[in-house]
């Protein structure tokens, strides 16, 4: 058994500032090792992207009637969503015209760029239109004001190919904002 | 009922007897009589009161879900395979899996409506006010906290409603600055929804947010116990103890909670049971809607009811551009819920607390004054008369909607064209309107669907039940139809009203119920064939068929009525379509008829008539779904029309070698779906 002594004030304030700080790292570094692990997992979509846009085919030329009226194709490609491959899924729609006599077409993304909802054309009224927060377009994509939607529909880059299929860019941009900005 | 504390009654004191005995040696090692003591017996000065009863009632709304989300988890399972699916199992299959379901679901509105009533009372009695200052704000995280396992709970069915609602809230949280766009790709689990979306937002549904909500609710109480309950000025009455007084107010207010989630559940099955109808209680309770698909627009899309508010909200900032947007999803909410933050502190002076009972007030009204314009919006078509504004829509129609022929047509007079655009803002309304309640019908159409499909015998195929949707005629076909070939042909029952108009601008035959009885014996009807339902705005109005049919046909002496008839019945029978019963003679009789040289067969190719193929379609099979097929992949092919094929595309065939529109599956979907094969639940 230790006999019990007084020590000096001095000695003890040190040594309960070493046991302090030590007790502090000890539990804080034990903490921090498990915190850490969880840091760097949850962050880990950030590492991802949707790569860079590339031109998928949408539908041949020669079924798309040149009279300026868009017309809603699916946009078809292979996907993965994360553990899951999808061989020729649908991932969304765009709207391709093509006007009298042109060899060129038009397109423009089915996605609302004011919040992403699927925009829908009103032939009647003949303008597009999505349904979530009204936001309606002419049939160039442009704004019909007032509208919530802070800039046009999105244009899609197309190209034609040599067997005669139209290719389109198929690109997710920023919704709400003014500038159109493809994520990446 | 007692006037004073009963203080001495409620002093733990030790007790005799074998279980008394144990209880005392379990009081010794624990001190579970004090802790109880303390739990209940707590002083409520002025007496129990009614007006107490919110928090009670919130903390036991938050038992609810804890109570029915733990039993849902264990049947629930998080992936975009599996989430809609088990959902629908829950609902459809699972013993009591409705009433669960319907409970959790329920008792989430509940718990909103709650949290709006216990923060009226708080901030109206001034239960802010020092000392209980840091309690307010703690509630104050709370009720976020709540909201959150609101927003991610709608998500987890992994139903068209949750999807696009998802998306859209999901694209707001992208607005906050710097962070926003790392944010929402947080939030999302990628750059893309899917499995990781429904994992994360589950991880935070049913572990992050409770267990973080537990935390400070633990907190919420220890200061509420430790300031007291905060009692409404004046006290009239002598004080009374939480147990049993304010208890017993407490459980009855529970029960009126529980009576109203109940009630909402079972409402249509009391309507049902009145108007004598069975009973489905996978339709009671919590909806679910069609399985999430990104390329399908879902034009029903709405956030629930207690978010329509803020839905509302930004089309308030119509026309403000990207900061409008910013404003309303982001900037006045946040500046709104920091107010309410630095309640306690305007609080401490008498203007100041009028000042917050006011705004809290004003945004509850506000709220709900929102929420009002929201639905009266939606539903606007229900009462609106539309036909008063028909002059608006002919113009419309007239001009096309252009400016310069609207302002001609109204006489380039500014007054009248001002009037005319406050209608036409009306009648827009109105359409609006019709288009929302449609496409709720449609929504509701293809859950139904959806659930019919999965409820097979054979279950729902491991690559999920949207992948059953995707192949399902009657899902696919009318949108193919309408995406194909619905520029030319017309698809609708020619007894409805409404076909004549539709026949006269379709350029192509009407393809209701084709290679059925009705349609073949409109097309061997000398007063149809030629006109828009069949031939009549196609390139063979005048062709060989429809001078057959008017002139030889219709002659009693080279065609007796009965001989048609025996085509007509041949023909459905060609198609594997139902002959009403037509005998087998009048079949093979007609058969006959097809077959012969001087009659059908002198044009078409039937059985062992040895007519060439090129003239005139193919009869072998006609109608059946080898022929559509055949017909859509390419009609020029020898068997239809090589020669005088008019405008339809060759569907299946690719041009220079390219893939073609359609794929294999996808005609064979058109062609079901002509047909009307499709799966049909058993009873219907
Ligand atoms: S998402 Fe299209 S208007 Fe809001």
């Amino acid at each position: 058994m230790s006999e019990h002594t007084k020590a000096d004030p001095a000695t003890e304030g040190r040594r309960g500032f070493i046991t302090k700080a030590l007790a502090i790292c000890c539990g804080g570094l034990a903490t921090l090792t498990p915190v850490g692990a969880a840091i760097w997992a949850v962050l880990d979509p950030l590492r991802r992207t949707a790569g860079a846009g590339s031109f998928l085919r949408v539908a041949d030329l020669a079924n798309l009637p040149d009279d300026g009226q868009p017309r809603q194709f699916p946009v078809i490609t292979d996907r993965v969503d994360a553990w899951t491959g999808y061989d020729a899924e649908p991932i969304g729609a765009v709207y391709v015209k093509r006007e009298k006599g042109s060899d060129t077409v038009e397109a423009l993304s089915a996605t609302c760029p004011h919040a992403g909802c699927f925009v829908e054309m009103d032939k009647e009224s003949k303008c597009f239109r999505c349904p979530c927060h009204n936001s309606a377009f002419t049939l160039d994509g442009g704004i019909v004001a007032p509208s919530p939607s802070p800039r046009p529909m999105d244009s899609l880059e197309c190209q034609i190919d040599k067997s005669g299929s139209i290719l389109v860019k198929w690109q997710n941009f920023y919704t709400g904002i003014e500038e159109k900005v493809a994520r990446p | 009922m007692s006037t004073t504390a009963p203080q001495a009654d409620s002093t733990p004191k030790p007790s005799s007897g074998l279980l008394g005995g144990l209880a005392d040696w379990f009081d010794d090692r624990t001190g579970y009589r004090a802790l109880v003591h303390e739990a209940l017996y707590e002083r409520v000065p002025g007496g129990a009161r009614w007006r107490y009863v919110w928090g009670s009632c919130l903390v036991f709304a938050f038992m609810t879900q804890v109570i029915t989300g733990l039993v849902l988890w264990a049947s629930y399972s998080a992936s975009a395979q599996t989430a809609w699916e088990s959902v629908y199992y829950i609902q459809h299959e699972m013993a009591g899996g409705w009433l669960l379901r319907g409970i959790h679901h329920v008792m989430a509105q509940a718990m909103v409506v709650l949290l709006a009533l216990h923060l009226m009372q708080v901030v109206i009695d001034g239960a802010y006010r020092a000392p209980r200052e840091v309690n307010f704000w703690l509630g104050l995280i709370l009720m976020q906290l709540v909201l959150g396992m609101a927003l991610t709970g709608y998500l987890l069915p992994w139903d068209q409603k949750g999807y696009w609602a998802t998306r859209v809230a999901t694209n707001l949280a992208g607005l906050v600055p710097l962070v926003g766009p790392s944010l929402q790709q947080l939030v999302v689990g990628g750059p893309d929804y899917g499995h990781h979306t429904l994992t994360r937002f589950f991880a935070l549904h049913a572990g992050f947010l409770p267990a973080t909500l537990v935390g400070f609710l633990v907190l919420h109480l220890t200061l509420f116990r430790k300031h007291g309950l905060h009692a409404k000025q004046p006290i009239t009455k002598p004080d009374a103890m939480f147990w049993p007084d304010q208890v017993l107010k407490d459980a009855v207010a529970m029960l009126a909670v529980m009576a109203v989630v109940l009630g909402v559940i079972l409402m249509p099955a009391l309507r049902a049971m009145l108007a004598g109808e069975p009973i489905v209680t996978g339709h009671l309770g919590a909806e679910l809607g069609a399985p999430a698909d990104p390329s399908q627009p879902y034009a029903a899309a709405r956030p629930e009811w207690y978010f329509l508010f803020l839905f509302q909200f930004l089309k308030v900032f119509e026309g403000w551009g990207a900061s409008g947007e910013f404003l309303g999803a982001i900037v006045v909410p946040g500046l709104t819920l920091g107010l309410m933050f630095l309640m306690p502190i305007i609080g401490r002076w008498k203007l100041g607390h009028r000042f917050n009972v006011a705004f809290t007030l004003a945004i509850l009204a506000g709220a709900g004054l929102l929420t009002a314009m929201a639905l009266h919006e939606d539903y606007y078509a229900l009462w609106a008369d539309k036909t008063a504004y028909a002059d608006v829509e002919e113009l419309l129609k007239k001009t096309g909607g252009d400016e310069q022929q609207l302002a001609a047509a109204l006489g380039n007079d500014e007054a009248k064209l001002a009037e005319f655009e406050k209608r036409r803002h009306e009648y827009e309304a109105i359409r609006k309107s019709e288009a929302f309640l449609v496409a709720v019908k449609q929504a509701k159409a293809d859950a139904e669907r959806a659930v019919d499909l999965a409820g097979r015998p054979e279950k729902i195929p491991p690559a999920g039940a949207l992948s059953l949707v995707r192949s399902d005629p009657l899902s696919q076909g009318p949108l193919l139809f309408a995406q194909h070939c619905a520029s030319c042909h017309a698809h609708i029952d020619p007894a409805k009203p409404e076909a004549a108009a539709i026949f006269a601008q379709a350029s192509a035959a009407n393809l209701f119920e084709f290679g059925g009885l009705v349609w073949a014996r409109g097309l061997l009807d000398p007063e149809q064939v030629a006109g828009p339902a069949y031939f009549g705005n196609t390139a063979h109005s005048d062709g060989d068929m429809v001078s057959f049919v008017t002139d030889e046909l219709s002659d009693p002496d080279l065609w007796k009525p009965d001989e048609v008839e025996a085509v007509i019945v041949a023909l459905a029978a060609e198609a594997e379509l139902p002959t009403g019963g037509a005998s087998a003679d009048l079949v093979a009789k007609g058969r006959g008829l097809m077959a012969d040289t001087d009659r059908c067969g002198s044009c078409h190719a039937y059985a062992d008539n040895e007519t060439e193929l090129g003239y005139a379609p193919d009869l072998n099979g006609w109608g059946s779904r080898e022929w559509l097929v055949g017909i859509i992949t390419d009609p020029t092919h020898q068997r239809f029309y090589p020669e005088d094929n008019d405008r339809m595309p060759s569907f299946g065939v690719g041009s220079n070698g390219g893939p073609p529109t359609l794929t294999e599956d996808q005609i064979g979907l058109i062609a079901d779906w002509l047909r009307g094969s499709w799966y049909r639940p058993a009873g219907h």
